[in-house]
């Protein structure tokens, strides 16, 4: 194992701390536990106090180069090895080499009570010993307290401990000592966690409706900040991981970067791109929606892309999803042979919930996938309380944005309730697509909405969809007068439309024939109307002309006259006035 | 098992092989665990060795061990506390821890009552 760091925090100058390498522990601690100062570990029978312990040392030995002595006061050093090896920690070698001590202190029972004075120098030597030997710098005492059964007066006993500590501090020995709460009041049997100022951590393993879940809680770190909340923890073959993972912020960068739904029309509904990647999908509807059929084909659209797919079954397994989705034309199975899509199906309440999410977790990270889908996330809540699921959920959200990797979750909702997802995660998710069944006329027909999506424009109708033999697919919007129509009402509908057109297109017809009829009665009219105009102005033509004629025919009369009369025409002309020249 | 048996201040008494009717769990071998040369290192042998002369004069023999020389002992032979009395012999092995100021509990300890 390589040497990582000298474990130290530059973080914080005042208070060195010692990274326990434990997952998880170190960013709640922001570094570990305080350096050279003891460290209590309380907690219940079974809560992981000895595995804590021995994590500390095995991870300081193996990745931070700092060799650790362990003090059993309880279990044998063979039963110790062998409970540890299942979690992959090989403590016969590290002490073979050197990096670890292991003693198992066993008191046969003074039949006697008390004799007199005495001290625990013989534990003193003991430990100096083997600290000695490894060149310790890390040291647990696990669990100290079993002493109070083994030895009389438990006055001296306390003052020794406490002496103990002081001669571990003094020694700058990181140390972790472990003790057993057996009642909810007080973090230790014998109130030892006086003598440990510095810092103090709470195992808790309880079960809730038949269901186990660790927490782990910082009770107090003198000197620093530290995570105050309860954490879940994990015990798994890789030793403990405490939650989160990644630091829980809101600091992830947000993509612009669309990806398909795998469904065109869906697409089309969300602004035409699809979704963005990282971001985080909830499909929730009643029982047969088609909500892991949504979720298959977006897998799919991912696995054509040449992605990577993550697909977290808790209800089914996935050769049913893979016969599933073939019905409706999507083999995923190709996929699965490539490599491009895992499954993991698993019921939760195989485990708790803190297990869940890890398993989640670390098959992330094993795989890198950038499309995970969990189907569906409801069931969590068989295992635990809401609370619990929505914290996960957000843990869950938090990594998978801070990975950009695109997620649809699943949630099944009761009928009657769909806005309101149980599981109460629809704040933590960008797009929140609401299936549900519509009950028209003796069926039930499936729809679609977009009830919302971060960021971007989405349409705002209820679409209906159906399983085809190629897919999913979206159709048309019929709108009816109670909402939106689906299945032979739609059809119906569409007929009903059909006629309307037909229908339409017949007035229209009879309109335009009348318009016609009406053009021509007008034309004809017209023609009429020309035509007497015509006749009238033939006649007043006619009038006028025969008026002109008339007048030079006068003229020419009083011109005939004249000649006949002799007279000349001008003096004819000029009458009066001639008459009298001439008198002149 | 070999002990290192160093800073002897042992006291060996041996029974007197010429009286076979001095029961036969002859010997007694007691074991005392120190860390140093402490007063109550010091005070548990004396009250030791005191209680061995009155009730087991000439059968018994005491090891003192110090454990700040053989650190190795206390893990070999289980002592957390000092001083500890390990009775070796005779069997069931007898552990008592403290001083031994309070000889009645000794006594108890020892399982010495109903043997005189």
């Amino acid at each position: 194992m390589g040497q990582k760091t000298k474990a130290s925090q530059p973080s914080s100058k005042t208070l060195p701390k010692a990274a326990t390498g434990i997952q998880g522990l170190d960013e709640i601690t922001r570094g570990g536990l305080p350096r050279g100062r003891p460290t209590l570990i309380s907690g219940g029978a079974g809560s992981g106090k000895t595995l804590f312990g021995l994590e500390f040392l095995v991870r300081g030995a193996t990745q931070y180069g700092e060799p650790g002595v362990f003090m059993s006061f309880e279990e044998s050093i063979p039963d110790l090895t062998k409970n540890v090896a299942s979690l992959g920690f090989d403590l016969d070698r590290l002490v073979a080499d050197k990096k670890l001590f292991v003693d198992h202190v066993s008191l046969a029972h003074s039949e006697s009570g008390e004799t007199g004075e005495y001290d625990l120098e013989g534990l003193f030597i003991r430990i100096a010993d083997a600290v000695q030997r490894v060149g310790a710098r890390r040291v647990v005492l696990d669990t100290i307290e079993t002493l109070f059964g083994d030895l009389p007066n438990p006055g001296i006993l306390r003052a020794e401990i406490r002496r103990l500590f002081d001669w571990l501090k003094q020694k700058e020995l990181t140390t972790v000592i472990t003790a057993e709460r057996d009642h909810p009041d007080k973090l230790t049997r014998h109130g030892i966690e006086e003598f440990v100022s510095d810092c103090v951590i709470l195992l808790d393993h309880r079960i809730r409706e038949e269901i186990s879940t660790r927490r782990l809680r910082i009770v107090k770190y003198r000197g620093s900040t530290h995570g105050t909340n309860e954490y879940p923890f994990l015990i798994d073959d890789q030793g403990i991981s405490v939650l989160p993972i990644s630091s829980l912020g809101l600091d992830h960068e947000a993509s612009t970067e669309r990806v398909s739904s795998g469904i065109a029309r869906l697409d089309g509904m969300l602004g035409g791109k699809g979704f963005y990647r990282g971001s985080s999908i909830l499909a929730s509807g009643t029982a047969g929606t088609g909500k892991s059929t949504i979720a298959a084909c977006f897998v799919d659209a991912a696995c054509r892309r040449g992605e990577r797919a993550l697909f977290f079954a808790f209800e089914e397994s996935p050769q049913q999803i893979v016969r599933n989705t073939r019905s409706i034309g999507i083999d995923l199975e190709p996929w699965v042979r490539k490599g491009l899509l895992q499954f993991h199906a698993a019921r939760p309440t195989y485990g708790g919930i803190e297990q869940v999410l890890l398993l989640t977790h670390k098959h992330i990270t094993s795989f890198q996938p950038s499309v995970v889908v969990v189907d569906p996330v409801t069931n969590l809540l068989m295992v635990s309380t809401q609370n619990e699921v929505r914290s996960m959920l957000t843990r869950l959200v938090d990594f998978l944005k801070t990975q950009k990797i695109t997620a649809i979750f699943t949630s099944l909702t009761a009928a009657g309730a769909l806005e309101a997802s149980e599981a109460d995660v629809s704040s933590l998710m960008d797009t929140w697509l609401l299936l549900k069944n519509i009950e028209v006329g003796g069926e039930r027909n499936r729809a679609l909405y977009v009830l919302k999506s971060r960021g971007m424009e989405h349409s705002n109708q209820i679409r209906e969809f159906v399983f085809t033999d190629d897919g999913l697919r979206l159709l048309d919007v019929y709108l009816g007068s109670e909402g939106v129509l689906t299945g032979s009402a739609r059809v119906s509908q569409e007929m009903r439309e059909k006629a309307v057109v037909t229908f339409r297109g017949q007035e229209l017809e009879s309109r335009r024939r009348e318009l016609e009829r009406k053009r021509r009665i007008f034309e004809a009219r017209m023609v009429m109307l020309r035509a007497e105009f015509e006749v009238e102005e033939e006649t007043i033509q006619h009038t006028i002309a025969e008026s002109e004629l008339l007048g030079e025919e006068v003229m020419q009369d009083r011109g005939q006259m004249v000649l006949s009369r002799k007279a000349d025409s001008s003096s004819y002309k000029k009458d009066g006035r001639a008459k009298g020249a001439r008198k002149r | 098992m070999p002990k290192t048996k160093t800073k002897t201040t042992k006291t060996k008494t041996r029974a007197r092989p010429g009286k076979p009717a001095q029961r036969k769990l002859a010997v007694w071998n007691l074991r005392l665990y120190v860390a140093g040369q402490t007063p109550k290192s010091v005070r548990a042998f004396a009250n030791l060795k005191v209680l061995c002369e009155e009730h087991l004069k000439g059968r018994y023999q005491i090891e003192v061990i110090d454990l700040r020389e053989n650190p190795q002992l206390a893990r070999g032979d289980q002592i957390v506390a000092v001083p500890t009395l390990v009775r070796r012999l005779p069997v069931p092995v007898r552990t008592i821890i403290g001083d031994l100021s309070n000889s009645v509990r000794l006594l108890v300890g020892l399982d010495l009552r109903k043997v005189d």
